[in-house]
């Protein structure tokens, strides 16, 4: 017997597929999601209590502090990235996908993203008022986490992909990707800057969009080279 | 239509098989034979193009797969040791998939269909973890039913397979060989397919 009531897929059918794959189960695994949060959260209100109640130096810090902490946020989920469908096998029936694996693997940075980077992004302003933040500077913020999280996922991804296997690979990982994240780093921290003494903020923003849209394109073509690398 | 020549693989530093050559006709199927550690899963593998041959080629419809790629691919059916199926996930949403990622849009009717044909009737929408070792590698298995694809390549498909299944298992693979498929697989166990010549590669 043969079930043949099936057609063809196209290729934006295969990248929502593979999103709302990876979204159902984060949703059925849900402490993975809520570590990354908390945790952000957690490191984000030690600083006011740590420094104590001095508004101006709390201001002051408030893009850094908020930006390191989503970039170490975004690093603890990346080790599950492909790890998890490399333990059980679907990583090699994703590899022999009739479409580019490159596809595959955007579709999961972009689930990854949604599931850590966009609840941090939705996080932001609760914690940028325990920095005594004013509603412009919070506002450039939050676009600059928006256009800044999606790269982070996606240059993490090339890092998971070439630490795929490896035992102690989490640390090798942070490794490779933290340095990697510094222009992020520097164009979302001097976006906040900019506004809060009184400069335009166009040209941090659009590098940081700039930076997405590189990352955008090349990105799943190397992770979905260093795959290939990862699983001979 | 597959056709290896002269190949040689190797793990780490030790050389599995060399000089290997054969090929595979529309219809016919290959039991690959040797002992554990002989190098069956790595030929396979090599036959998917997971890994590079340290030399030799492997040929479909006389063009090397490494050129073919994705064309290669929605070709072949791979079924390996681990059964690419997620515990948080019914049968029917692992079904679809699978064959989601193979290329297809597969309806939960038809997954139902086929889970249901591989003895898996009430057992269809429960999460794959609560499932037995059997049945997990029946819903693995049920792939083969929703899949165009010309060439099986099966890494020890009968695995925690009780006997009722394995006749399941010959009985799709027969079907696959009348429709002018064809199948390579290894497994330890007896297994014959009526009415077909069952081609046998050793690796020693």
């Amino acid at each position: 017997m043969k079930v043949m009531g099936y057609k063809k897929s196209s290729l934006l059918q295969l990248l929502v597929l593979v999103i709302r794959r990876d979204l159902v189960l984060a949703m059925r695994r849900r402490a993975d999601v809520l570590t990354t949060l908390v945790f952000f959260v957690i490191v984000v209100s030690l600083f006011p209590l740590g420094v104590g109640p001095e508004l101006g130096m709390l201001r002051k810090m408030a893009p850094g502090v908020l930006w390191v902490a989503a970039l170490l946020a975004s690093m603890l989920s990346l080790g599950r990235l492909f790890s998890a469908d490399y333990q059980d096998g679907t990583l090699e029936q994703m590899m022999l996908a009739p479409q580019s694996l490159s596809m595959l693997v955007l579709g999961k940075m972009i689930a990854h993203w949604m599931v850590s980077g966009l609840p941090l992004v939705l996080m932001a302003p609760v914690l940028g008022l325990q920095f005594d933040m004013s509603a412009q500077p919070l506002g450039v913020l939050i676009i600059g986490l928006l256009l800044g999280t999606p790269i982070l996922s996606m240059i993490g991804a090339i890092g998971a992909a070439l630490t795929l296997g490896l035992r102690g690979g989490g640390v090798l990982l942070s490794l490779l990707v933290l340095p990697l994240c510094i222009p992020v780093l520097i164009f979302g921290t001097g976006a906040v800057e900019a506004i809060s003494s009184g400069l335009s903020v166009a040209s941090h923003l659009s590098l940081l969009g700039a930076l997405l849209v590189l990352s955008l394109v090349f990105t799943p073509l190397v992770t979905a080279q260093a795959l290939r690398i990862s699983m001979e | 239509m597959l056709e290896v020549s002269n190949l040689a693989c190797s793990r780490g530093d030790h050389r599995l098989f060399y000089g290997l050559s054969f090929s595979l006709k529309p219809g016919q199927i290959m039991q690959l034979q040797g002992e554990n550690g002989s190098g069956k899963t790595t030929l396979l593998r090599a036959l998917c193009g997971f890994m590079m041959p340290d030399e030799g080629e492997v040929l479909w419809r006389s063009e090397n797969i490494r050129h073919l790629g994705e064309d290669y691919c929605s070709e072949i059916l791979y079924l390996g040791h681990l059964n690419a199926i997620k515990d948080e996930l019914s049968a029917v949403e692992n079904l679809c998939i699978s064959a989601g990622l193979s290329g297809f849009v597969l309806k939960e009717n038809d997954a139902i269909a086929a889970l249901r044909h591989m003895g898996l009737r009430g057992r269809e929408a429960l999460p794959a973890k609560v499932l037995s070792q059997g049945q997990r590698r029946r819903v693995a298995l049920a792939r083969l039913m929703v899949s165009d694809a010309k060439l099986w390549i099966l890494d020890e498909p009968l695995t925690a397979l009780d006997v009722g299944a394995v006749a399941l298992i010959q009985g799709l693979i027969a079907e696959h060989l009348e429709n002018q498929g064809m199948v390579i697989f290894t497994t330890h166990q007896p297994f014959r397919v009526a009415g077909m010549e069952m081609h046998s590669l050793s690796l020693s």
